[in-house]
């Protein structure tokens, strides 16, 4: 017995390799970097099983059905046609398992829905075909675009093959930055039509909407870079409008946000002393 | 009474069909209006499913190779129009108008010259659809969903969809009024409501679902019609509008528009399965139920397509709630269908195989649903490739695979022949192999993160859009043998006889006519006893 577990190990990291080459064939959802993405990612999991197990029952009783009682075999049909007691049987226990469902799922949905005590609030607003990000009370805002090699090779028989640009559609001019371990809420709304704001690694995506303001929060656990997309149909260019977010460590993300600041100073002053140039020349 | 009979046999040469186009033009035998939902509706089959070989051709590698993403944006709306108000409603519709007579055991369908108009309206509709390919601007782009205010931006192309909606909306109704009439009506005495096929009862509760909601379709439309031209801001934030609230209104109409698509085949294969299983349907009563209590709920689960939006969480826990509760009844219908075929004595004829696909797909299609239903999962399903694969599943593998086992069901019934039964079956397996390389590995694309409606994606989704679409091109090839066997049915092959499926057990009037069944179905109504 301990020696076909063996070989099943060896076979199994024989295959890892061949897993890795074959990353692109990705089959399932992101576990995440957020608490929330997790949770997500197991209620996922939750009810993929429990389909999974319902589905073997049911498919393995057609297939049974299928297989036993086929006319070509000579089967003989029965005449029963009901039975109150099965049908109550399985009129129930579906019933059970909806509400066992039904229980974690609201548990994390609260959790969700609680944007009480974040640390950084960040108003993202959705523009055709950009995103717009304005870091509350802390006079930083910029525009974020689709980077330009990914612009250059998505145009319509543009020659460059897309394999040769690095994050194909994924990758921005400017990224949202936020730091690791804060609890960031996202207010969320739009200047011209509905769009939706989605990065997969933190489970989570949401509407943003002219004339509203729509809220979600996010605590990402781990430095690096987590890409997304709009995913709300909105015009020609929906396609090319990622949701980039740089996650950094504390004092980096405080040096990126004085440096930002100084870009803005620079920016003002340059504008003020055209302005005076002007007046003065009048 | 033998006066009546004699009379009847004295008229009864003036009322062969017409000849030439007027019997077409000015039809109201429900066989040959019927015959034209059929045949309009193949064709729009055909048409919508060109536009999604051309998005399937586009996805088919990352890169932008073949289209503009305005004109691809295009197709996926003018595809999701075309095969729901094109194909499968009237498709349908057809089957309801050759079968509920001959079903109920009536001569005809209650209100014949409504019926006429209510096919007639359709090739205008689609027409005017259609005819926005070539307007300035191009067809409407923004999602079948028509979501303001993105669909505000449509250029020419925005009042003609709409007035083709509308075109859309007064024909769907007119079927539906024609359908409960007849249904209520016009029954053969002794044949009470639970005495009634499965297939009746699928449309005559699918008749009370489209007079409840296509009104309201009419209604969120007009309103983004007045919008646009008339200054008024319903959908309009800057002036005291709620661009969500059209999507309340929209998806009030949408669910129910769902299984509006779903429940007539839910009847097709409740009279199939037991036909080829040669044993009675199990727990009759309890489908009857089933059917009515999904109706029921259908209106009170909209805003689980709109869980994004921002809802209060009171709000987003009901229709959770509400909408898991829908598997519950869908649930029984599986087992039940399931327990129908369990000690039966079960063979494999093309309606029976389509009918066995549709429990196993439509089932799948049900799974990834109760998980859509889970709103924080749906957080990252929502609007990805995920969503796609589930509605596709319920509805080509379910809605369209439910009107293929009915075509190929009551095909010799209406035509006088049998088709050919080997080419049948290869249509089957090629279609449900295809349709499963097509659909499948979407699910894998969505929770892997692309995002539905782009035109071009990022190279981690390459290899399994290369699969889905080489799927799509099978499964759209595999189609033209469909197109094939129909016809060549209608020209001839060998004589079907009146039960045509004496080898299994169909059971109901259809079956008692002659095939194909004399002009006015029922002159004499049957006794149900």
């Amino acid at each position: 017995m301990l020696k076909i577990v063996k070989y099943a190990a060896a076979a199994l990291a024989a295959c890892l390799p061949l897993g890795q080459a074959l990353a692109a064939w990705e089959l399932n959802m992101p576990v995440g970097v957020t608490e929330l993405s997790r949770e997500i990612h197991s209620l996922h999991m939750l009810v993929l099983w429990v389909c999974v197990v319902i589905g073997v029952l049911v498919f393995g009783m057609i297939i049974y059905s299928v297989v036993k009682f086929r006319h070509s075999q000579g089967a003989v049909p029965a005449s029963f046609d009901h039975s109150t007691k099965a049908e109550v049987i399985w009129t129930s226990i579906p019933v059970v398992i909806l509400v066992a469902l039904a229980i974690p799922a609201a548990a994390t949905l609260v959790k969700i829905e609680d944007t009480r005590d974040s640390e950084l609030s960040v108003k993202v607003t959705g523009y055709q075909w950009k995103w717009h990000y304005d870091y509350l009370g802390q006079d930083v805002n910029f525009f974020s675009t689709l980077a330009r090699d990914s612009n250059e090779a998505r145009q319509l028989n543009s020659g460059i093959h897309p394999d040769s640009v690095p994050n194909y559609l994924l990758d921005v001019d400017n990224p949202m930055v936020v730091p690791v371990g804060a609890k960031v809420r996202v207010l969320l709304t739009a200047a011209d039509v509905i769009h939706a704001w989605w990065v997969p690694e933190f489970g989570m995506k949401k509407d943003a909407i002219p004339g509203f303001v729509n809220e979600i929060w996010f605590r990402a656990d781990a430095i690096g870079i987590y890409r997304g997309q709009c995913a709300e149909l909105c015009g020609r260019d929906h396609g090319f409008m990622p949701v980039v977010v740089d996650v950094r460590s504390q004092e980096d993300y405080e040096s990126w946000l004085q440096a930002q600041r100084g870009d803005a100073q620079q920016a003002a002053q340059v504008i003020e002393t055209a302005a005076d140039t002007a007046a003065n020349v009048e | 009474m033998s006066n009546v009979q004699t009379h009847h046999a004295e008229v009864h040469d003036h009322h062969g069909p017409e000849k030439g186009w007027r019997r077409w033009a000015f039809a109201t035998n429900h066989k040959d209006i019927g015959t034209m939902y059929l045949l309009f509706s193949l064709l729009m089959f055909f048409v919508g499913g060109s536009m999604a070989m051309i998005v399937r051709a586009e996805l088919f590698q990352p890169g932008l190779q073949l289209v503009d993403p305005q004109f691809f944006n295009a197709m996926t709306t003018m595809h999701a129009l075309v095969m729901i108000f094109g194909a499968v409603m009237p498709a349908f519709v057809g089957l309801a108008n050759w079968m509920l007579p001959l079903q109920v055991g009536a001569p005809d369908m209650a209100l014949p010259r409504m019926n006429n108009l209510s096919f007639w309206i359709l090739p205008f509709a689609f027409t005017l659809l259609l005819s926005t390919l070539f307007v300035p601007g191009g067809s409407a782009a923004g999602g079948w969903t028509m979501y303001p205010p993105l669909s505000l931006q449509t250029g020419a192309a925005f009042p003609m969809t709409i007035f083709a909606i509308h075109l859309m909306g007064a024909s769907s109704i007119m079927g539906a009024i024609n359908v409960i009439v007849t249904v209520m009506n016009m029954r053969a005495p002794g044949m009470s409501l639970l005495k009634m096929p499965m297939f009746a009862w699928g449309w005559l509760i699918t008749a009370y679902l489209l007079i409840a909601v296509m009104p309201v379709l009419a209604g969120a439309v007009t309103m983004l019609l007045t919008d646009h031209f008339f200054g008024t801001t319903f959908f309009e934030a800057a002036g005291g509008g709620d661009p969500v609230m059209y999507q309340h209104i929209f998806w009030f109409f949408g669910h129910p528009e769902v299984y509006i698509m779903i429940l007539p085949a839910f009847g097709v294969v409740s009279e199939i399965i037991p036909t080829f299983s040669r044993k009675p349907l199990f727990g009759y009563d309890s489908m009857v139920y089933a059917i009515a209590s999904i109706a029921f709920l259908s209106f009170i689960v909209w805003a689980h397509h709109m869980f994004t939006v921002g809802m209060p969480l009171a709000g987003q826990l009901f229709f959770m709630l509400a909408t898991m509760l829908i598997s519950v009844p869908t649930g029984v219908k599986v087992f039940n269908w399931t327990a129908t075929m369990f000690k039966g004595s079960i063979s494999f004829e093309p309606p029976m195989l389509f009918a066995i696909a549709f429990l196993f797909l439509f089932t799948i299609g049900g799974f990834s649903g109760l998980m859509l239903a889970m709103v924080p999962a749906d957080f990252q399903y929502h609007d990805s490739y995920f969503v796609v694969a589930h509605f596709h599943y319920v509805l080509v593998p379910g809605a369209v695979f439910g009107i293929m086992a009915a075509v190929y069901y009551w095909l010799p019934k209406w035509t006088g022949h049998m088709y050919n039964l080997k080419l049948a079956t290869w249509h089957f397996w090629l279609s449900t192999i295809f349709v499963n390389v097509l659909f499948f590995p979407q699910h894998f694309l969505g929770l892997a993160g692309m995002p539905r409606r782009i035109p071009d994606y990022s190279t981690q989704f390459a290899d399994w859009n290369m699969v889905s679409s080489i799927g799509a091109f099978g499964f759209g090839l595999s189609q033209l043998m469909f197109a094939y066997i129909v016809f060549s049915s209608i020209r001839g092959g060998t004589k079907a006889s009146d039960k045509v499926w004496d080898s299994g057990t169909p059971q109901g009037l259809e079956w008692t006519l002659s095939s194909p069944p004399p002009y006015h179905s029922f002159e004499v109504a049957p006794e149900i006893k």
